[in-house]
């Protein structure tokens, strides 16, 4: 996303009291730290993790909705999944970018990820089991992740921040497929009423979870919101997203599987049954139902395009010694 | 494993604009870093023209040497016309 030409000719940094409080000094004036400027070796490394995580998660993401675009129901759904899947890899590619500034480097990603040494987002470690799937995850799955982005867009580092405004532009119309689908589930037949009540019931619980652990257990929280990482507390975005979401489920007749759910008129806000936090650090530790296939498909990936990636760089390369040939001659 | 060239690109909104730098991209020659930029970067009619240019041939000034660079620039007001006081009745100048 930015020049590499600085980063490791000397991003060591001096990290004495002067220093970081000059650099907590120009987060908290709101200037946008840029790649090649001096930052805490932690500042670093929580943004690579991060944006590394974020662009796993929309590369993986690829997966349970690809899974769908052969069994669209019709040609206007199967252009629209289609155009949405490919906006996914796009915007891993915005954020690998975006990562890389910090002087990883895409191959080291990319390793990470295969190896399983890189965490995604424990939501597609779930499987999509039917056409509604589409529908929710759109407007649930892609909800949340936009309640999550929008905050980024202001976030510290100016590269993430700049990735993020491309993203949220185009998120937007994920979401809304993914309602208009789950609109007319709701409204077709008892069959198609159902099988969406179901997906809503599979992936209800899963998309709260997005949000990460309550404030209290949430254990980089602090840093990063002094930091300008992270603008809102995970529980205050689940609350956002819940307050957004019921009602667009009461619209169209869904009920949203939790009895607790109660609208609390003193913080104008509702309340929410217990999340099952277990469950949560099984999917993310890699123990969803459908991990291990990710990871598979995502390798398959890679070794099958390895011979693809090979080509073009000796294709480049007998071009670049023809040019020289020529230009001797 | 052999590492895929980074590509800066740069996209020029419609004609009468400048490019602008919009992100990077891999690709293996300037070819396949057009298409890939082309596919990335304008999925939405974002531009009518693309640049790309290889990132390890961009020549960056050192951030260190921000002050040196640029701060003298705003000592020199009297490069603005807003330094010069031009009486009301002469109009707009």
């Amino acid at each position: 996303m930015y020049s590499q030409g600085l980063i490791g000719a000397d991003s060591r940094t001096e990290e004495t009291p002067e220093f970081l409080e000059r650099f907590q000094a120009r987060i908290d004036a709101e200037e946008k730290i840029e790649p090649n400027d001096a930052m805490p070796e932690g500042y670093r490394r929580t943004l690579v993790r991060q944006i590394g995580q974020h662009a796993h998660s929309e590369i993986v993401g690829m997966l349970p909705e690809g899974n769908w675009i052969t069994r669209a129901p019709s040609l206007r759904r199967k252009a629209a999944l289609l155009a949405k899947v490919q906006d996914e890899g796009g915007h891993g590619l915005y954020l690998y970018s975006a990562a890389e500034t910090l002087g990883v480097s895409r191959e080291q990603m990319t390793e990470e990820l295969l190896s399983g040494k890189a965490k995604y987002s424990s939501i597609f470690n779930y499987p999509t089991l039917s056409w509604a799937d589409i529908g929710i995850i759109g407007w649930l799955v892609d909800g949340a992740a936009i309640m999550n982005q929008i905050p980024l867009c202001r976030c510290s580092f100016g590269p993430y921040a700049r990735a993020m405004i491309r993203v949220c532009k185009e998120e937007s119309f994920h979401q809304r497929q993914g309602y208009e689908i789950v609109m007319t589930l709701a409204r077709g037949t008892d069959a198609q009423r159902e099988m969406v009540q179901d997906a809503l019931n599979r992936w209800w619980w899963p998309s709260i979870m997005m949000f990460g652990p309550h404030d209290s257990d949430s254990q980089h929280s602090d840093q990063n919101m002094a930091w300008k990482i992270k603008r809102f507390s995970n529980d205050e975005l689940r609350q956002k997203f819940i307050d957004a979401t019921v009602p667009q489920a009461e619209y169209l007749g869904l009920t949203i599987p939790d009895p607790d759910l109660t609208w609390n008129e003193e913080k104008g806000g509702y309340d929410h049954g217990p999340i099952d936090w277990d469950e949560f650090w099984r999917v993310v530790k890699g123990h969803g139902p459908m991990a291990r296939d990710r990871i598979k498909a995502r390798r398959k990936a890679w070794d099958d395009g390895a011979w693809v990636r090979e080509a073009a760089l000796a294709h480049a390369e007998k071009r670049r010694a023809r040019k020289q040939t020529m230009a001797a001659e | 494993m052999a590492e895929t060239p980074l590509w800066e690109v740069f996209i020029r909104p419609r004609n009468g604009l400048s490019h602008k730098h919009v992100g990077s991209i891999h690709a293996a020659d300037e070819v396949l870093a057009v298409q890939a930029a082309r596919d990335v970067y304008t999925r939405r009619g974002e531009g009518t023209s693309i640049w790309v240019v290889r990132s390890a041939d961009i020549v960056a000034s050192d951030p260190d040497q921000a002050a040196e660079n640029f701060e003298p620039t705003a000592g020199k007001v009297y490069r603005h016309p807003t330094f010069y006081e031009i009486p009301e009745e002469v109009g707009h100048m």
